[in-house]
């Protein structure tokens, strides 16, 4: 049974939570609007906030800087490459877990997922010189080799987590209509499987994008994507606050949004099913 | 229907991402443990294949291990405490009736789409920063000394840093499980005069529990594992040297192979630890 709620009520919590909400997103907004400022406004005492002269020197000077497309190209080129190749190797592993499950299949799930919890620094050493003696340190193939393993348990997973929802009785009932297996798999298994699909790649070139372990070890200038890029920042170099705003807000603002679209597979493709 | 024959091509079908993951997991794995028992300078041309267990002795001897075991601890401990009680109460908030409720969840939310070194460099520079930091302009507001964060209190500052990050991957996972509650049972509850309290001692918070505990489980394998955000903020300075950059510092700066590889599997172990009470429950899951 709904209950009313006072108009007052839910006045009191829209301020409440718009509060919190604008308080953890203020490093952002700040970023944003420091991205459109002179290095001199942006360091200025006061702070200003809306009211200044707003440019876009700073996007063009960052564009300017010989190793930001190649940064740019990098990070799509891994994120997106390491997702479709990882997406090859688990649609035909997930699809025969979910349909043709034995009885060893929630075993290979669960050490399929134990892979994942493997932390970095234990396999960094071996990695680089294997990277070495294979003469693939600082590459993109690399990159998008390793991103792919250390993302392919999640894909897996949420692949697995999608196909299981598909009916089996549906493709019995194809079956009895007539369909072979081509017609089966093209117009009535792929159809059903594509949102699937579609949410796991999206959620994948998000952490791919964003990982910052392997991306800066591996990598020094060819294959170096945005997030080593960002990283050179570090070291201050005299007034660079606007600039480095405009560099960040080029890395995120892209995933930013991808991100707000995968909200809900978030949660089923890092809780590994465990919450619902 | 499962044939004989549909079987075997489903195990065919399964074999390139079980032989992928066997060989990336055992490969690197299996070379580590063989270099910590092992002297392995390269920089010194020094290979002794066998030492024993030498690099486990030296690297349990050493004050750098007990110290970046006590920062982990620490630096996780932070960042959960801060997740954990956050997130339960920014569910509970943005489960309550409101105007816009999209449009905070996507605020709140958006931190967990910024990549590691862009948050670390956002917020060392423009927030931390003592000179042009938006911090030291609040404190001086205040008439207050300014405070140098990454230096004075680096540790709490990767806290603030890694949890604002983390923040939104708890709430997001417990407001779903709030959302999952019997309201029925909290308005009967409420009817029978049960203060809002003690509706949350009994009926919220037994019902978060689980997902309390994978949040928990998940961010501890997550956060074991920090690196980016120490590599640019502190670079494992004044104290913020966890056992992961410890272990690279060792590996790739230092070049010690052998006593690098000695802290890997310390690492592979302790992460092992936590890993099989999460395998725990995402294994009962998946039988229901």
């Amino acid at each position: 049974m709904a209950r009313a709620i006072s108009t007052k009520q839910k006045l009191m919590w829209t301020a409440l939570a718009w509060a919190f909400g604008l308080l953890m997103f203020f490093p952002i907004l700040w970023t944003f609007l420091t991205s459109f400022k002179t290095e001199a406004t942006a360091i200025s005492d006061p702070p200003v906030w809306f009211f200044f002269d707003w440019t876009l020197e700073n996007y063009a000077v960052v564009q300017e800087r010989s190793n930001y497309p190649k940064a740019l190209m990098n990070s799509i080129i891994i994120s997106v490459g390491s997702t479709l190749l990882g997406i090859v190797i688990a649609v035909p592993a997930a699809w025969s877990m979910a349909f043709v499950p034995g009885k060893r299949t929630k075993d290979v799930l669960m050490w399929m997922l134990s892979t994942k919890m493997l932390p970095a620094v234990g396999v960094l050493y071996p990695l680089v010189l294997l990277a070495k003696w294979l003469g693939v340190m600082d590459s993109r193939l690399l990159l998008v080799v390793v991103l792919m393993l250390i993302n392919l348990p999640i894909i897996v997973w949420m692949l697995y987590t999608y196909f299981k929802e598909i009916p089996g009785e549906i493709l019995e009932a194809s079956r009895m209509d007539g369909a072979d297996l081509r017609s089966e798999i093209l117009y009535v298994l792929t159809p059903m499987a594509l949102p699937g699909i579609a949410s796991t790649i999206l959620l994948n070139i998000i952490l791919a994008w964003n990982e910052a372990f392997w991306t800066i070890l591996l990598t020094t200038v060819d294959a170096a994507p945005l997030t080593a890029f960002i990283a050179s920042f570090s070291a201050p170099e005299g007034l660079f606050y606007a600039k480095l705003s405009a560099a960040s807000m080029m890395a995120i603002a892209p995933i930013l949004v991808m991100g707000w679209f995968s909200q809900k597979q978030l949660v089923r493709g890092l809780t590994f099913g465990a919450v619902k | 229907m499962a044939t004989a024959h549909s079987k075997s091509a489903a195990r065919l079908m399964i074999a390139p991402a079980v032989f992928v993951l066997l060989v990336w997991m055992l490969v690197p794995l299996c070379m580590t443990l063989y270099f910590s028992f092992a002297d392995y300078r390269p920089l010194r041309g020094i290979f002794e294949p066998w030492v024993g267990f030498d690099n486990y002795a030296r690297f349990f001897d050493s004050s750098a291990f007990l110290g970046a075991v006590g920062t982990t601890l620490l630096m996780v401990a932070g960042i959960l405490s801060i997740t954990i009680i956050g997130g339960v109460m920014m569910a509970l908030l943005l489960d309550r009736p409101m105007f816009g409720q999209g449009i905070v969840r996507i605020l709140v939310i958006a931190p967990f789409f910024v990549m590691p070194t862009v948050s670390a460099l956002v917020w060392k520079n423009m927030f931390f920063n003592v000179d042009n930091g938006l911090f030291s302009y609040f404190y001086k507001y205040l008439g207050l000394q300014p405070y140098d964060f990454l230096s004075q209190a680096p540790l709490f500052s990767i806290v603030v840093i890694v949890a604002w990050q983390w923040l939104p991957f708890a709430t997001l996972i417990l407001l779903t499980a709030v959302q999952s509650l019997d309201s029925e049972q909290l308005e009967a509850s409420e009817m029978d005069g049960a203060p809002a309290l003690s509706r949350f001692r009994f009926i919220i918070l037994p019902h978060l529990s689980r997902a309390i505990t994978v949040v928990i489980l998940i961010q501890t394998i997550f956060l074991l594992s920090i690196f980016a955000e120490i590599f640019v903020t502190t670079n494992g300075a004044f104290g913020t040297r966890t056992l992961t950059y410890l272990v690279y510092q060792r590996v790739l700066e230092s070049q010690n192979v052998g006593l690098g590889s000695a802290g890997g599997i310390v690492a592979v172990i302790l992460a092992n630890i936590i890993a099989i009470f999460l395998m725990r429950i995402v294994g009962k899951n998946l039988d229901s």
